[in-house]
Order: structure tokens, then sequence, then C-alpha cells
């Protein structure tokens, strides 16, 4: 316990993302524009994790998320946890969920689609949450795990 | 249906493709109605089909419509780069309905977000063409006299084939059994499948035309393309397969009848095309009032 305080200091309130995996985070950061974001953020990366060999974690001061927004990263980084901090305690945690649409994270892998070929947001409907498997709202077609690119 | 747009089979419920086809038979006793009397609609093809676009167009005429539009993207300004998004804004504006045919999947459906005025896919790539699926029911009930408890068979690529399968979501509201016949390589998807028996379809697949036959209402026949197969021996060796000829008809039920949603290449031998029981070129006139119906009722003109 001690020597995961040293790595990543401890915030007073805000909000942890923990167990992203160490390829995701860099994702995580661009989904949830966090770039744009003003007040402190302690990233850590490739910290060890018995789930994921390595994990990536994000403490973010005086942030909280909306359910919806934080679930726009479960397909790059499903088995996050939240923990909500309010005085140093955790007093909430929470894992993400697959939303019912997804809008603007997925390029559509049909190469004959509108979408791939002028700017048009992406959007679609996840019609299979555990095998990740999400239906075009334009084209149609079946976007799945493994031929899913971030944009 | 008044200005709703028509991008996908499933844009539209049951008890509307009823009313599509009443307001087809009506046109169909009498074409020339003046209902749209000067009324503007664009017809825009981004890419060629002459055969798609005169329909629209006769339908339009024989409205009191007039039409404006391009017929391919080379003769308009999208060649100089315009984008989708520009070109429906500005068309928009010029008319009160827009028929749209274009080859990326998806493009018919982002125009219908962003027009002001109801938008019919006229096909977007490979993806949808549901005038067509309403023709053909619209053929099919003309010719059995219902839609209900029908034998569907579906011949040739199931796989590709955009045709079954927007007729396969639009007559699983009516109960019918379908019968798949293709090349292993062209099998009809599994979610179509597994959307059957949700509902508690019955359905028989087959690599062959044969027998089975004797039970069809309706042969729904579909071109089986070379480039579809990953290997070509495999295509030579079975594409004679499912080529119908006329001998094959004997035995099959009166009222049974050939559709096909043309053109076709090689799969219906000419020697059918005599017989009673095929009904492609009849299927292409249906198109015209169908589409009528769809336009009048997308107006609110009917
Ligand atoms: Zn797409």
């Amino acid at each position: 316990m001690k020597n995961n305080k040293l790595e990543v200091s401890a915030i007073k309130d805000g909000t942890v993302i923990d167990h992203i995996p160490a390829d995701s985070l860099f994702k995580v950061v661009s989904i949830l524009r966090l770039d744009h974001l003003q007040g402190m953020i302690t990233f850590g990366t490739n910290l060890p994790s018995k789930k994921h060999g390595k994990k990536g974690i994000i403490k973010l001061s005086d942030v909280y998320f909306q359910d919806k927004d934080i679930n726009r990263i479960s397909l790059v980084a499903p088995e996050a946890k939240l923990n909500v901090i309010r005085d140093y305690q955790v007093v909430e945690k929470k894992d993400v969920e697959v939303p019912d649409d997804i809008y603007s994270i997925v390029k559509c892998d049909n190469p004959s689609c509108i979408t791939n070929h002028e700017a048009v947001p992406t959007r679609f409907l996840v019609i299979n949450r555990k095998k990740l498997k999400l239906r075009c709202h334009y084209c149609e077609k079946i976007t799945d795990k493994e031929h899913m690119v971030i944009l | 249906m008044k200005n709703k747009s028509l991008v996908t089979i499933t844009d539209f419920s049951k008890e509307e493709y009823l009313r599509i086809l009443e307001v087809a038979a009506e046109f169909e006793a009498n074409s020339y109605q003046n209902l749209l009397n000067g009324q503007v609609v664009g017809v825009l093809f981004f890419e060629p089909s002459t055969r798609t676009r005169l329909s629209f167009e006769s339908a339009i005429n024989r409205l009191g419509g007039r039409v404006i539009g391009f017929t391919d993207s080379a003769t308009s300004s999208v060649t100089k780069g315009e984008t989708l998004n520009d070109t429906i804004r500005v068309v928009t504006n010029y008319c009160e309905l827009i028929v749209m045919r274009h080859p990326l999947e998806g493009s018919v459906r982002y125009a219908s977000e962003i027009a002001n005025v109801p938008v019919i896919n006229a096909g977007d790539g490979s993806n949808q063409h549901p005038t067509q699926t309403l023709l053909d029911l619209y053929s099919i009930q003309k010719t059995q006299g219902k839609l209900n408890d029908l034998n569907i068979f579906l011949v040739g690529d199931l796989k590709y084939g955009r045709t079954v399968h927007s007729l396969l979501m639009a007559l699983s509201e009516f109960n019918a059994t379908f019968y798949f016949i293709s090349p292993d390589e062209l099998r009809m998807p599994d979610e179509y499948k597994m959307y059957l028996e949700e509902l508690g379809l019955k359905y028989y697949e087959s690599t062959e035309l044969d027998d089975n036959m004797k039970n069809a209402d309706i042969i729904y026949m579909t071109r089986v393309q070379k480039e579809r197969f990953s290997d070509p021996i495999e295509y030579e060796r079975t594409k004679n397969a499912y080529v119908l000829k006329n001998h094959m008809l004997e035995g099959t039920r009166d009222n049974m009848r050939v559709l096909h949603p043309l053109p076709r290449v090689n799969e219906i031998h000419t020697s059918v095309d005599s017989n009673p029981k095929a009904y492609y070129f009849q299927q292409t006139e249906n198109g015209v009032y169908v589409r009528q119906a769809i336009i009048a009722l997308m107006l609110g003109l009917k």
C-alpha cells in the first residue's frame, strides 16, 4: 500500500480513474478531452497490475464525471474503475459500462461508409455489449472489437 | 408518413407498408393524377442507374411534378469537390422532396439528417434500396392475393444481396416461411437467421434448386456474381446450379411466380420469359405505381 502512494500522490477532492490498460491511457485522455482541463491532473502509466500486466491511472482534482461521459471510455478501458474522492476519502466506486450509443469515438470499419469520406461524426448502436459489436447508424455495417479503431 | 424520409425498409411499419400498397393499387387503376401540380422534386443520382431513375421520373411526371437534378456526379458540382453536405443544403431549398442515389453507404441517411425536405433512398452503395422492396411486396400481394403465410424462395447470392435482406425483413412481418437456396459461400448471414428464429419463423437452407420448388409461392432470383467468390473454381463449379430454366418450373404451384430485381445476367434462362409464371417484367411496371404512392404519401397528398 505504501508503495502505491509514493507512485502517484493522493488528491483531496476529485476523481481517480484506475485500472486503465497502459496502452489505452492516452486514448482515455483524448476521449475525455482531459487536455482541455485547467485543474491539476496526475497521470501514472506502466504501473504493475495483477489484472493487466501494466496499468495506467489518472487522478483529477476537483473533477467529477457524469456516467454518460465516463462510459465513453468503456471501449478502450472496459475494466476501468472510478473512485470519487472527497476529503481524501473514497466516497464512491463505479465501474464503466458500455453505453447504448457511441458517438464520435470509433471509426466505421466499412471503407465505403460516408463517415470515412466526409466530415460526418460517427454514430453506432451497440448491438452486442459482451462481444462489443457496433452497428453503424449510417451504413448499417458491423464494426466489432477486432476491427475497432478509436478516432 | 408525411414528411418522413425513407432510407431503409425498417423506417416504415407494417401498417405503413400496407397503406403504400393500397395507394399503389389506386395509381395502378388511375396512374395520371395531377397531385404534385407543378411541385419540384430533386432527383440526385451521384452514380448512374438509368432504370431506377426513369422509374422515379416517370412516377413524378405522372403526378404532375417537375424534376430537377443530375444523372451522374460527373456532370454535377460534385466533381468540383463539393461535399455532400453542401450539395444537400443547397438543393433542399429548390424542391419539396429529394430522391437520391449515391455510391457510398450511409450517404442517404446522412442527407436525410441535413435536408429539410423528405428524402427517398434510391440506393446507397450496397446498403439499402427500400423502394425495390416495396415494389417486391406489391408484386407479391398482387400475384398471390395476400402477403401472409407464403413460402418464399430466395435464390442466389444471399450473403451480399441487399434486396433479399430487405425483402426478408419486410416479409418477416407477414408470417412467411423462407427457403434459402445459395452456394455455401454465399449463404444467408446468421444475423438474419437469428432474427427469424427470434420471431419464431421457419426457414430451410439448401444449396440446390430441386424438388423443394414444388412448395414455392414466390421464387425470388438474384445474380450470383463471380467477384463474390474467393475461389474462381468454386464459382465455375456452382454457377449453373443457380440458373432457372423453363423445364424446372414443371410441377410448381399454379400461383407460383418468379421475381427478379433486374437486371439479370444469365440466372434466368430466356426460355422462362414466355412462361406465365415469369413475372419480372411486370414487376418493374409495378415500381412506378409504388413510387407514385410513396411520393404522394410522403408529401401528404394522399
Ligand atoms: Zn458506417
